[in-house]
């Protein structure tokens, strides 16, 4: 069996660490940022891949759930129809607090090669944006790029709303 | 980006005259040349009127009366052995002859042949449902109906299919702009936030290369980030791009760059 040795006498005799609320909470929330399953064209089969086991998003504790009221992050993976905006709104505000948006690829960005009647000329003009990745469609490394600098942005601001939220970085 | 021209008179207008210049056209061949097609021409012929049939590119069309279609199509298939229909909808000759003509796409599979059903109607009128024939011309009348305003009398759900019900116009007529109408320019903004928010929102950027370099609303030059609306000058302090703030996350490792060592032995 093991032999533990735990020196109680060290650190004023507790096994303990200080640190602030902001920073205990935001490193709670950017490592367990759980994502709505969200595919709704070919970037959502790149999201899957950055889900599965090459680049496994487990490791970031970023879990897909099928449920917007479990979710942290939206990853709108795909062009947006009009059809499918008010759903998009609809399922936006079923998410609890705090939550954040992440635009993937270039239909969802600004409407991208789909300039017509039918597309929304980018998931903005319905819902708040956090980050925009660029791609048609992004690799699973932008995409895991992007969730990197969404945990930095997480834990660069206060962890209460009622604080003024800080600029990003 | 090509600015958008009304197309009302696309059809009546050719942008190119030359006198002498004679389109090429698909060759057509008598129905007699095929005596398959003969006999099943025969047979339509026995009991419904038939204005045009010609055989191209190795399929028979048969133009009808609007009125006949059902009764056409129950004779193909229960007598002539064209048991399928594998496509319908309608063309927009709105400009040229003020109507559609609408088309059935038929095949046979004991024959190994195609025929196509072809009709004219004026704009406006509607046509009889062939659902009660053919399952599958179920979802095509409600996309005719959806794409080009064509009813059909008898379909048991005459309602839109691609488009959401609460849609204006026909996305399929020639003078629909492709970028869509005030109403299409609008409509996602109209009905979540009301109209009221129009001015909030702001019209559609339809030029999706657009990059302005001094807009930070929009915009945000990678490792010269500066907060939301500032001026930009030319001289933005330079952000080095890192994975993790300088001073470390609470118990996550930070990754060090200078100590970090790349393999690249791959039989290490």
């Amino acid at each position: 069996m093991a032999q533990h040795k735990v020196n109680y006498t060290q650190n004023g005799g507790l096994p303990a660490a200080l640190t602030s609320i902001d920073k205990i909470v935001n490193w709670g929330r950017s490592n367990s940022i759980w994502a709505l399953t969200y595919g709704l064209a070919c970037c959502g089969i790149e999201m899957m891949a950055s889900g599965a086991s090459r680049y496994d998003f487990d490791r970031f504790g970023t879990i897909f759930r099928a449920s917007p009221r479990q979710a942290d992050v939206m990853i709108v993976a795909g062009t947006l129809t009009k059809k499918h905006a008010e759903f998009i709104k609809r399922l936006y505000d079923q998410m609890t607090e705090p939550r954040w948006v992440i635009s993937m690829g270039s239909c969802a960005n600004t409407g991208g090669m789909f300039n017509t009647y039918a597309t929304v000329q980018g998931v903005d003009r319905i819902i708040p944006v956090d980050l925009y990745l660029p791609g048609c469609a992004p690799r699973p490394e932008t995409l895991q790029y992007g969730v990197m600098l969404l945990q930095k942005k997480i834990r660069a601001n206060y962890a209460s709303k009622a604080q003024k939220a800080k600029r990003l970085m | 980006m090509r600015a958008y021209t009304p197309k009302d008179d696309v059809q009546a207008k050719p942008y190119y005259t030359d006198r002498f210049y004679k389109s090429p056209q698909v060759p057509k061949h008598a129905p007699e040349s095929d005596e398959v097609f003969n006999a099943d021409l025969e047979s339509i012929k026995a009991k419904f009127e038939v204005l045009d049939a010609y055989i191209q590119v190795e399929q028979m069309v048969v133009y009808i009366n609007a009125k006949d279609n059902y009764g056409v199509l129950e004779l193909m298939r229960d007598e002539l052995e064209y048991t399928q229909l594998s496509e319908m909808s309608a063309i927009d000759w709105l400009a040229d002859r003020n109507g559609f003509e609408v088309f059935y796409q038929m095949l046979s599979m004991n024959k190994r042949k195609r025929i196509r059903i072809k009709m004219f109607i004026e704009n406006g009128q509607a046509v009889n449902s062939v659902e009660k024939l053919f399952r599958s011309a179920d979802w095509s009348e409600r996309e005719m109906f959806d794409m080009f305003g064509i009813e059909a009398n008898g379909h048991p759900f005459m309602k839109r299919i691609l488009m959401p019900y609460d849609w204006q116009g026909n996305p399929l007529l020639k003078t629909y702009p492709l970028q869509g109408d005030e109403f299409a320019a609008w409509y996602e903004v109209d009905k979540i936030y009301g109209k009221e928010a129009r001015e909030e929102i702001g019209p559609e950027i339809r030029d999706t290369a657009r990059i302005d370099r001094y807009d930070s609303d929009r915009f945000s030059r990678l490792g010269h980030e500066v907060p939301k609306g500032t001026e930009i000058t030319g001289d933005e302090p330079v952000n080095e791009q890192a994975y993790q703030e300088d001073g470390g996350v609470f118990l996550i490792k930070k990754f060090d760059k200078e100590s970090s060592v790349i393999i690249d032995d791959p039989q290490r």
